[in-house]
């Protein structure tokens, strides 16, 4: 028998694959066809003349590609979309005005009412209030588990159970999850892995390659990373096999919402981002804007340079804070005194991230007079900024939970979570140790 | 078998740029079928297609007449699009090699989840390009720009400037 002939011989080498930092800056900009404009322009409109009845029937169809109105698609938005989807490995992608907006796209696309699913119990406070309280009334049950094992995961599923949810780089503990492990539950059970990806970037983690199929982001906090921009994007591997059992009906029956169109079938391997675009943000809204997109991919460009800054500082400041006298103990993967430090190393070699707590020696009031004390820090509610920022949890973002909810997810009374910036080392040390004379 | 299969964007270009008629088998009537989308789409593109589906022979889809076989199209085509599965994919092959040389077109393509590796080296063997498990809707989208539109990863990094028209 002689062997297939060159077309269907899969190329030992492939095409040339780019680097990290080079998608950072090319990936989905391409000069402007008309007027050769290098960088991304700011498509600031909110439609888009079509050619005559039957092109606009095609592209409301989702037979031609392009542009109809900027709920939909919009140029800008797009770059960021195939920007983020190279990033991640992924095969595509959709924005959305925030995180939270990017995670209900997700469950949408996924969930009926009645169905279920279940994440991890360390993620971002908002995620659990979303998932716990305002899914519940649209009838998506959320199941809490503990991931540090994460037979946990498989011993939650139930016949209804459609989705895993996970952070794992977690804010605010420190805490780094077994993410391959998890993800072998996910394929054991045959449910997809959704992994919020926000606080590592795809710089230091990418989920895919260990086997997540969703990954989620806050586009709001490195990425965006001035904190300039609201901004949210959900990415598919394209590797997930939603017609292996009759569990996903949104992606494999006919969709009343879109004239009987199959996802799955008609889009294949970006079918879940379809959905998610054509039905999910057509019918509720929340697209990104075009200028919050620009914002985005200008900072993107300098992801890979401002990350390694992000984590050499937050290093730093951290082993600082450890041999604090006022400290109790600072929750950091990247130290090696951190019990996810072996965690860390597989998942995240070039750096655990810049987002971590400290707990102060004292209660409640060491934490709220640390955080007004300090000079340099901001107080304020967000992560991932060029400024080093600074916030009490259990007086802030984590006050609507119980007790037991902050303490689970490493946000007790004297905790203080820090988001370290591109500042000076020695200044970020100096402010607090300034600020922690006063506690 | 199941290795994947790499066809470098240079011959995927060069069919996409060089194909006129397709003669599409297992075409659809039904406008929300993926066979539908893709003959609606590359119509746009100013290419020809040719349905060919023997449960609807003779009618019109798309405002192409419909051939109940590809020996019953009565005009020249470049390009076959296999719209059934892996196993029929066989059959077709079959069915092109049946033809006499200068009427069976240059190319089989095999849409996207559709691989016969043994059909495939017997239609190469005749002299045919082949691609598989692959849809040219798709990958005209992705190597003309469009596909991005939609966020999808096209895997081009390059800083010329976009073609308006391939
Ligand atoms: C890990 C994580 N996920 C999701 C979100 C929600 O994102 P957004 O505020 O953009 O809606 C945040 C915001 O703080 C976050 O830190």
């Amino acid at each position: 028998m002689t062997p297939p002939k060159k077309t269907t011989i899969p190329h030992q080498d492939g095409p040339w694959q780019y680097g990290e930092e080079t998608k950072a800056v090319h990936a989905g900009a391409q000069p402007d066809p008309v007027t050769g404009a290098r960088n991304t322009p700011i498509y600031q409109t909110t439609s888009y003349v079509f050619d005559d009845v039957d092109h606009a029937a095609d592209l409301f169809n989702l037979q031609s590609f392009g542009f109809i109105y900027s709920r939909l698609t919009n140029p800008t938005v797009a770059v960021l979309e195939e920007r983020m989807a190279s990033l991640e490995n992924g095969r595509a992608s959709v924005c959305a005005a925030s995180g939270h907006a990017a995670q209900f796209l997700t469950f949408f696309s996924l969930l009926d009412p009645g169905d279920h699913f279940i994440a991890s119990r360390n993620l971002y406070g908002g995620s659990i209030t979303q998932f716990g309280i305002s899914f519940k009334r649209l009838g998506w049950n959320c199941t809490f588990v503990d991931p540090s094992d994460p037979e946990n995961f498989r011993t939650a599923v139930t016949a209804k159970t459609k989705a895993i949810f996970i952070e794992v780089l977690a804010n605010p503990g420190g805490i780094i999850l077994d993410l391959e492990a998890i993800s072998q539950v996910a394929q054991d059970v045959h449910v997809p892995l959704i992994v919020d990806n926000t606080l590592a970037t795809p710089y230091l983690l990418k989920p895919m390659e260990w086997g997540a199929d969703l990954v989620v982001h806050s586009t709001t906090k490195f990425l965006s990373g001035h904190g300039t921009s609201m901004g949210g994007v959900v990415i598919e591997s394209g590797k997930f096999d939603w017609a292996a059992d009759d569990r996903f009906p949104t992606m494999t029956q006919p969709d009343p919402a879109y004239h009987g169109l199959t996802f799955y079938e008609t889009f294949g391997d970006f079918g879940f981002t379809m959905k998610a675009r054509a039905v999910g943000l057509r019918d509720f809204g929340p697209s990104m804007s075009p200028a919050n997109a620009f914002y985005t991919l200008t900072a993107i460009e300098s992801l890979p340079a401002r990350m390694d800054r992000h984590v050499k500082n937050a290093l730093t400041v951290a082993e600082f804070l450890q041999s604090h006298r006022k400290v109790k103990r600072v929750s950091y993967a990247g130290l090696s005194s951190s019990p996810y430090n072996d965690l860390a190393k597989k998942y995240l070699p070039k750096g655990a991230g810049a987002v971590f707590s400290c707990e102060l020696k004292g209660g409640f009031d060491a934490g709220v007079k640390l955080v007004e004390s300090v000079n340099l820090f901001s107080h304020l509610a967000n992560v991932g900024d060029t400024r080093s920022l600074i916030l009490h949890p259990a007086s802030t973002t984590h006050r609507q939970l119980s007790d037991d909810q902050r303490d689970a997810a490493g946000a007790g009374a004297s905790v203080i979570r820090l988001s370290i910036g591109q500042e000076t080392a020695e200044d970020l040390i100096h402010d607090l140790d300034e600020g922690l004379s006063k506690v | 078998m199941t290795a994947p299969l790499i066809y470098d964007d240079g011959t995927i270009r060069k069919i996409l740029q060089s194909v006129k008629t397709v003669a599409m088998v297992g075409a659809s009537p039904k406008q929300v079928r993926p066979s539908s989308f893709v003959m609606k789409y590359l119509q746009g593109k100013g290419y020809r297609v040719i349905p060919v589906n023997p449960g609807h022979a003779g009618k019109e889809i798309l405002g192409e007449t419909v051939y109940g076989g590809l020996q019953d199209i009565p005009h020249p085509f470049d390009m076959v699009d296999v719209f059934r599965s892996s196993d029929a994919a066989g059959g077709v092959v079959d069915e092109v090699l049946a033809l006499p040389p200068e009427r069976r077109g240059r190319v089989i393509w095999m849409q996207l989840t559709v691989r016969n590796d043994a059909a495939a080296e017997k239609a190469e063997e005749a002299g045919l390009q082949v691609i598989m498990d692959r849809c040219p809707k798709i990958e005209y989208g992705r190597l003309f720009g469009e596909l991005g539109w939609s966020g999808v990863n096209t895997g081009i990094i390059t800083s010329k400037r976009r073609k308006l028209n391939p």
